[in-house]
């Protein structure tokens, strides 16, 4: 029937015969008046897409043009993210994974969290953790002469998400560090993908933090010259760890993976403890697995740079010059620098779109307040970017306590905003609080700026001066103004003329 | 002392019309003489500026706020009770049939097949675009869609099958159900097309009161017969109709279309299966072509169905001219083309081919007849067939106009418009004057104000309720027979229709 009648007219007339069913969007009163006829009608409250923000209103609707099109490129880019099987397999120099991190004699590279930024707007923490990096690394006898050296322009900054990496706070990496690598081994899924982040050295005063005495640049000494190496070797004895069942296992357990990695800490320290022992017998025996396993059982933060390395597995197959899928609005990164907060899409390749982070708001520990908090600051807003973090607050509850009134029921509203700005639910990765529903995940920038819901991101908060250390926790807020620019150049990508 | 005060309300969004709708509830308040709501976009705040209505505070606004406005001597009571009527709204608003997305209200109503769209015109279109993908026919009521999108709009229906309603269409009867602004009429034989909401009502209305029905009225929207959109919802609906079996006949409504689409409009018209009656106001009249509304409707009988008396001019001045004060466009046009044909000179800020323009009025054309659903009356108020109390202005000043010996109305009730039109023109008309008043009203008696009940307010009232908008202008032009300034003797049953031709 279909191939002689035109389907133009079976539809029509499908309307003409049947009573008309109505979603009215808009005005109330067309459905008030429907509805006391008797006529079926659904209201649609409707409010205009970012409310205030005209210019990307205008965008979001010159964008329903090209639903069809943006739809099919996100599916994509939602079967790469789901499928991803991120495992971490080994520890190793960050400047033998990134040959880029290995100059000439007398020319040296630094990573930073964040957008890309230059020495002189860096924050008073990305600044001092630079210097420490550098006496580190012995570029400079010590911390004025580092300062001097990082200021003379002889230093190379790029972000960490450029080469691959990520790291926490100020996410200083340099080549000599320890970076732990995971790998994605998803079906389908581009096979040379590796993420790296460097190994979480604790809590209190620590270089991602911005100190930089000589305790803190003893400990990355020994997570160089012990702890990696032999994490190194315990993984490679295991054949690997995968991430995603113990992600699994940790939500169930309270984590979120931002703030909390009680659980997903004790669950990597649990699998690997057989390995540790094993590859200990032929180091030097059991002085160094003691103080390996207590380094790991003394840091409930032990897992978070784990699970960065493997946000960056897991978003790296749809995001840069190489990956990116054309058309796709999903948000590949999030992360700030202190100064900046930054996004990046799948389908604007490398670029960056910026804006003045925010101040997070949450809980300052004992003697500390606002007046002492540097802006949001670290790449580890992948774990959000990925449905993890404030995504999975839900799971979570015990991290309420840092954003405010605590309560349960706050958590699981703070998971359902959240997808309210994603395209789905990740199946593996389900909170029990919520039924069994899986973590929002695949941000996408149209929902974004239509709703002018803000990312929000679990954080820790640094002091403004360097050398202090952590200060307190909340949440932060991901700046509109990111996506808005985001959306922008995303529609330009498509056509769209100013 | 008479002062302006705003009130801000940070990140407050109503729409607009029911923003009016407050606002024109505020001017009836004691002690207010002006008052506003708007968001504080900077268009929005100009316009303020510009009735002197924006003060530092409303200044302050951001576009997504909302600014109240009001001047008068009691201007904070005003922004006291502009307050509660936004709360007792909004708490309307959030009553539990209400979905916050497309998509919830779309999982609500199973078997959905219509979506009525009334957003800001630049969004229109992308709500447009969603229906049509999830398979339901699109209504846009929206105007300022751009035409390029008009086009997309509906070559993206016609794939799918689908009918695209607009943008600008207000009126709609789909299976006998008035949608939007729209009346209730019986169901019959007669399928209409419509490029013109208050055409539509108007030719639907007279259809009713004859005692016929009509089987769909389907709105295309104002531009569908422009050159650019080349008529293709008009053909569209044409298609649909000839294979609707409860149409027998159809009409189609428009102002002239360009001549490239009236050829492919006719065109199609000859090929049809069913008989059809194009209605394209001021064209030339012809085979299957009828120049007014009256027409279309099948009621040629010229003066017919008018029952009201001869009409006496009250007043001496030899200056006495009539006066149009209407709230549908379509109306207003009709009204001019009818008094055209009885050889008056007439102006008009809306003018059908024939008549002039405002600047001639007086000097060269004594007739004035006035559009107020025009965009220069509306910028920043409501329509006139929602609050025709804005027409109470105009209204005023014609009464004290000596130069004005008949003041010519429509009234357009049903869905959508105000709920006692008549009501609120009487009020005006209370004052001693010396003018006719003829007013027709387009309504029927299942309407929700009644049409019978509203003719009966005017009657009462004095106004001459003629059986037609184009009655309502016979009867005026009637009044205007040169040397005949008083008692006609209801010549216009006799009046040959060709004297103007």
């Amino acid at each position: 029937m279909a191939s002689k009648t035109p389907k133009t007219a079976i539809s029509r007339s499908t309307l003409l015969r049947a009573a008309p069913r109505v979603v009215n969007v808009g005005l109330r009163a067309f459905a008030t008046d429907l509805a006391a006829r008797g006529i079926a009608v659904a209201h649609v409250d409707w409010r205009p897409p970012a409310a205030g923000r005209e210019a990307s209103g205008r965008v979001l609707a010159w964008l329903g043009r090209h639903e069809a099109r943006i739809a099919k490129a996100n599916a994509e880019g939602l079967r790469r993210m789901l499928a991803a099987n991120p495992v971490l397999v080994d520890v190793q120099p960050a400047g033998k994974v990134m040959s880029e991190l290995v100059k000439p004699v007398g020319k040296h590279v630094v990573l930073h969290a964040g957008p890309p930024i230059d020495w002189r707007r860096m924050c008073g923490p990305m600044q001092g953790a630079v210097a420490g990096a550098i006496v580190f690394e012995g570029w400079a006898p010590d911390l004025a002469s580092a300062t001097k050296l990082a200021a003379s322009g002889r230093i190379e900054f790029h972000p960490n998400h450029r080469y691959g990496a990520v790291g926490p706070m100020t996410g200083i990496t340099t080549r000599s560090m320890p970076v732990m690598v995971v790998e994605n081994r998803g079906e389908g899924i581009n096979a040379d993908n590796r993420a790296y982040c460097m190994i979480n050295e604790g809590l209190g005063k620590v270089l991602r933090f911005g100190a930089n005495d000589d305790e803190v640049l003893g400990r990355i000494r020994w997570l160089r010259d012990e702890f990696g190496p032999l994490l190194g070797s315990a993984l490679r004895a295991a054949g690997g760890l995968e991430l995603a069942p113990l992600i699994s296992r940790g939500l169930a357990m309270g984590d979120e993976m931002h703030q909390r990695n009680v659980a997903c800490s004790a669950l990597t320290l649990r699998a690997l403890a057989p390995h540790f022992a094993s590859a200990a017998r032929n180091l030097d025996g059991a002085e160094t697995l003691a103080r390996s396993l207590a380094f790991i059982a003394g840091n409930e933060q032990f897992f978070l740079n784990i699970g960065m390395a493997m946000g960056k597995a897991i978003m790296d197959p749809l995001s840069g010059p190489h990956n990116g899928i054309e058309a796709c609005s999903l948000v590949t990164a999030m992360c700030r620098n202190g100064t900046d907060f930054g996004v990046r899409l799948s389908g604007t390749g490398d670029d960056w779109f910026s804006a003045p982070v925010e101040m997070p708001q949450g809980l300052y520990f004992p003697g500390y307040s606002e007046k002492d908090a540097n802006p949001d600051m670290g790449d580890s807003a992948i774990m959000e970017t990925i449905g993890l973090g404030a995504f999975a607050m839900a799971s979570a509850p015990a991290v309420m306590g840092f954003v405010g009134a605590g309560r349960a029921s706050d958590a699981l509203a703070f998971t359902r905003a959240m997808g309210g700005i994603t395209l789905a639910k990740n199946p593996r990765w389900t909170i029990p609080a919520l039924d069994g529903e899986g973590v929002p995940a695949g941000i996408d920038v149209r929902k974004v700026a239509a709703s002018g819901v803000q990312p929000a991101i679990n954080t820790g908060i640094a002091h403004r001066k360097p050398g202090v250390g952590q200060v307190g926790a909340g949440v932060a807020r991901a700046p509109l103004a990111c996506f808005d620019q985001a959306l922008l150049a995303f529609a330009k990508s498509l056509g769209f003329k100013k | 002392m008479i002062a302006a005060k705003n009130r801000v309300r940070r990140g407050f969004y109503a729409d607009s019309v029911a923003l009016m709708r407050i606002a024109r509830e505020l001017e009836s308040a004691p002690g207010v003489m002006r008052a506003s709501l708007m968001i504080g976009t900077p268009s929005n705040k100009a316009l303020l500026k510009e009735s002197g209505l924006l003060t530092k505070d409303g200044a302050s606004a951001r576009p997504d706020d909302l600014i109240i406005a009001v001047k008068g001597s009691n201007a904070e009571e005003g922004l006291v009770l502009a307050e509660q009527l936004l709360t007792s709204g909004t708490a309307k608003t959030e009553s539990r049939d209400s979905h916050a997305t497309f998509a919830s209200a779309l999982g609500a109503l199973t078997g959905a097949n219509l979506a009525l769209i009334s957003v800001p015109g630049e969004f229109a279109a992308a709500e447009a675009r969603r229906a049509l993908e999830h398979g339901l026919h699109a209504m846009v009521f929206s105007d300022n869609v751009p035409l390029a999108e008009e086009v997309a709009l509906k070559d993206f229906a016609a794939q799918r099958g689908l009918l695209m309603m607009g943008p600008d269409c207000g009126t709609a009867l789909i299976a006998g159900v008035p949608i939007a602004f729209a009346n209730a009429v019986p169901r019959g034989d007669i399928g209409i097309v419509s490029a013109s909401g208050t055409g539509l009502q108007e030719v639907s209305c007279l259809i009713a009161r004859d005692g016929r029905g009509i089987s769909h009225g389907i709105g295309v929207g104002g531009r569908d017969l422009s050159k650019e959109v080349g008529g293709r919802m008009t053909l569209a609906a044409l298609d649909a109709l000839e294979a609707d079996a409860a149409t027998q006949r159809i009409i189609v409504i428009s102002k002239p279309p360009a001549p490239s689409v009236t050829a492919k409009i006719v065109a199609r018209a000859k090929r049809c299966r069913k008989p059809v009656t194009l209605c394209l106001l001021g064209a030339k009249a012809g085979p299957m072509i009828v120049r007014t509304l009256e027409a279309a409707a099948g009621l040629t009988g010229v003066g017919s169905f008018s029952k009201a008396s001869p009409v006496v001019l009250k007043s001496k001045n030899k200056h006495n001219s009539i006066r149009g004060l209407f709230c549908g466009g379509t109306l207003c046009a009709e009204a001019q083309i009818v008094l055209m044909e009885h050889g008056l000179k007439l102006s008009s800020n809306a003018p059908v081919p024939g008549a002039r323009g405002l600047a001639s009025h007086v000097k060269g054309a004594p007739h004035l007849l006035l559009d107020l659903g025009d965009d220069e009356y509306t910028r920043g108020r409501p329509h006139p067939m929602i609050e025709p109390a804005l027409r109470n202005e105009h209204l005023e000043r014609a009464l004290r106009d000596k130069s004005v010996g008949v003041i010519l109305l429509d009234m357009v009730i049903g869905y959508g418009a105000h709920a006692d039109p008549a009501g609120l023109l009487v009020g005006a008309l209370k004052k001693k004057n010396n003018k006719v008043v003829i007013a027709s009203v387009t309504g029927t008696e299942g309407d929700p104000q009644v049409y019978s009940l509203q003719v009966k307010k005017l009657r009462a009232a004095g106004v001459i309720v003629a059986a037609s908008n184009a009655d309502a202008a016979r009867i005026a032009a009637s009044a205007m027979r040169p040397g005949k300034p008083s008692p006609a003797p209801r010549p216009r049953r006799s009046r040959p229709r060709s004297r103007s031709r």
